[in-house]
């Protein structure tokens, strides 16, 4: 009885940091739609740029909705002027689920071992793998290309996928979310005679769903908006992912911008849409870990 | 034999239990080696060659690192990527924090507000960067609607040109450090909030005396992961400068990421351009450790009061 009056109490105590006056609640809207504005604005341009026929584009002033909107139209002079941008979106496509699924496969394995095995030089390992989180991929370009090169890779999908199933970012999120899972659970299939394999496929991955999907979102975003990496190892029709398919619109200087708009509104909505669905583990996904790139 | 065996362990189980391991982290692990690893060795040992890809290479001793500090192109992009840290951390690093603080109360719609400060955040930089040329196009661009912005130069002038990378910069960055913020705020505890309106506090003085302080960690933190990030752009630069002259009218839009680039792959000169890897490198580095040195002074942990 007395425990429940202090709950109480303090539940009361607690209710004015809770009341927001109305005057604080009117200025906090006021700004944060403005910054909503300045937010959205980039993307309205460019929607509305990408419905504009030619005509529209140089009229002063400054049209925010084209009078005759012509989406369809532009679309098709886009994959006129640059009839492989299917081909773009498509590779774009395979480097992204490759490297996902690939970094799932490697990084699943490996935080396992280090979160649960035992063995010579696992501290020393895992120090390794999380100290070349500190490189920035930048500084190691050059041998990066030569490496490539000289495997041969150079031009194929391989070049871009092989380096990106490798990742000390995934290995330290998903070594994070098992070692949270409680051990009992593993002995108990251990004493039942499945193998590590089948432990981490069977209880060990399935119990950690969100720290997977945090890791998915993450790495597919990143993939698919990858561009200094593929740009150097693989520029050629048969491999070249979407953002240089929108580089070489932007680099040729007759390309109106309204083609330019449309490439990069396609190149652009599968991300927002797999955003907006699965926002919540994209927000965990960074919140868990200012570790990122 | 047996000698050797009992590094993985005394008993069979043991030993079976510490292979499996080795197996289970091999893969990513010679990976990370072999793509990550070496590389930055190589890159260490190539910065004393001269080497074009296709000559044998040849030794040059420190030459590749003389050559950077007499370098006025190297000079002007370090200058170029303090410019940009400058227009870019602090603006970005308030409005992320102003965001969060905002979106840390209870308001009706908070959720709709996250999801749209974060939309840029998933958006390709290459996508953003060729609707901000958009945005930045003299007399047909959006920002023609403020008086006087319309006909200037933007992206071709030299002094002007670091500002529309810096905008497209920061509109790419502050719904991700929004969230890194609102990590940070959710730690503060709510009773420390809550003694001080007991005590009469009103929310600014809560504000300065309670979040700012206990948020520290955090703000230390992204700013780390800002400076970082800024010596990292790349994609900006190269997309919004293509059309007119790459890298900027006399080098003027030229971070160090776009000069190693061009180095490399452009002028195919790669021994150079691991030098300047080198120095990118090692500036990265330094910022890591002169900010973890001063986040002492700075930083209040919580764990150091009382």
């Amino acid at each position: 009885m007395a425990a429940q009056a202090i709950n109480a109490k303090e539940q009361d105590s607690a209710a004015p940091f809770d009341h927001i006056s109305i005057g604080i609640k009117v200025v906090s809207y006021a700004i944060l739609i403005v910054g909503a504005f300045f937010m959205i604005l980039p993307f309205l341009w460019m929607a509305s740029t990408a419905c504009k026929p030619n005509a529209e584009l140089a009229v002063s002033p400054i049209r925010f909705f084209p009078e005759n909107p012509s989406c369809l139209e532009v679309a098709g002079q886009l994959y006129e002027q640059s009839p492989n941008f299917n081909r773009y979106l498509l590779n774009s496509f395979i480097v992204t689920v490759a490297r996902t699924v690939g970094q799932l496969i490697t990084c699943s394995l490996a935080a396992y071992g280090f979160a649960r095995y035992k063995f010579p030089g696992r501290s020393a390992l895992f120090a390794i793998s999380l100290g070349l989180l500190i490189v920035p991929f930048q500084a190691i370009l050059i041998p990066e290309f030569i490496l490539i090169k000289s495997l041969g890779l150079r031009n194929t999908f391989g070049a871009i996928i092989i380096p990106g199933v490798f990742s000390a970012f995934a290995l330290f999120l998903l070594r994070q979310a098992f070692m949270q899972i409680p051990i009992e659970l593993e002995e108990a299939a251990e004493i039942d005679g499945a193998n590590p394999l089948q432990i981490l496929w069977r209880i060990t991955l399935p119990l950690s769903i969100p720290a997977i999907a945090a890791f998915a979102v993450i790495t597919i975003q990143a993939a698919w908006n990858d561009f200094l990496f593929p740009l150097v190892v693989a520029n050629t029709t048969d491999t070249r992912v979407v953002t240089i398919g929108i580089a070489l619109l932007q680099g040729q200087r007759d390309t109106p911008y309204n083609l330019i708009m449309m490439g990069s509104l396609i190149a652009t909505l599968p991300m927002l849409a797999l955003f907006v669905m699965l926002q919540r583990y994209f927000i965990e996904g960074v919140a868990q870990s200012g570790l990122r790139r | 034999m047996s000698t050797l065996l009992n590094i993985f362990g005394r008993t069979p189980r043991a030993r079976r239990k510490a292979f499996w391991g080795l197996a289970l982290i091999a893969p990513n692990t010679i990976g990370l080696l072999v793509f990550f690893g070496i590389p930055v060795l190589v890159a260490f040992g190539l910065s004393f060659f001269e080497w074009n890809g296709i000559r044998a290479p040849e030794f040059t001793g420190l030459d590749n690192f003389t050559r950077i500090f007499r370098d006025p192109l190297f000079g002007r992009a370090l200058a170029n990527t303090l410019t940009l840290a400058l227009l870019v951390v602090p603006l970005n690093m308030a409005l992320a924090l102003g965001a969060a603080v905002l979106l840390n109360q209870r308001l009706p719609l908070r959720n709709l507000f996250r999801t749209i400060y974060f939309l840029p955040v998933v958006t390709s930089t290459v996508a953003a960067s060729v609707v901000w040329i958009w945005i930045f196009q003299p007399r047909l661009g959006l920002i023609g609607i403020v008086p006087g912005l319309g006909t200037l130069q933007w992206l071709t002038r030299p002094e002007l040109v670091l500002i529309p990378i810096a905008a497209v910069t920061i509109w790419q960055r502050v719904g991700f450090d929004m969230i890194l913020f609102l990590a940070g705020l959710q730690n503060v505890p709510r009773a420390l909030h809550e003694a001080a309106v007991i005590d009469g506090a009103n929310s600014r003085q809560r504000f300065f005396n309670i979040t700012l302080p206990m948020l520290s960690p955090t703000t230390f933190l992204i700013l780390t992961l800002n400076f970082i990030s800024v010596f990292q752009i790349f994609d900006q630069v190269y997309i919004m400068t293509q059309r007119t002259t790459p890298g900027g009218v006399s080098g003027s839009a030229t971070t160090l990421t776009f000069l190693l680039y061009q180095t490399g792959f452009t002028r195919s000169e790669f021994g150079y351009a691991s030098a300047i890897a080198l120095a990118l490198f090692v500036i990265v580095l330094s910022i890591t450790v002169i900010q973890l040195r001063l986040q002492r002074r700075w930083v209040f942990y919580e764990s150091e009061a009382g």
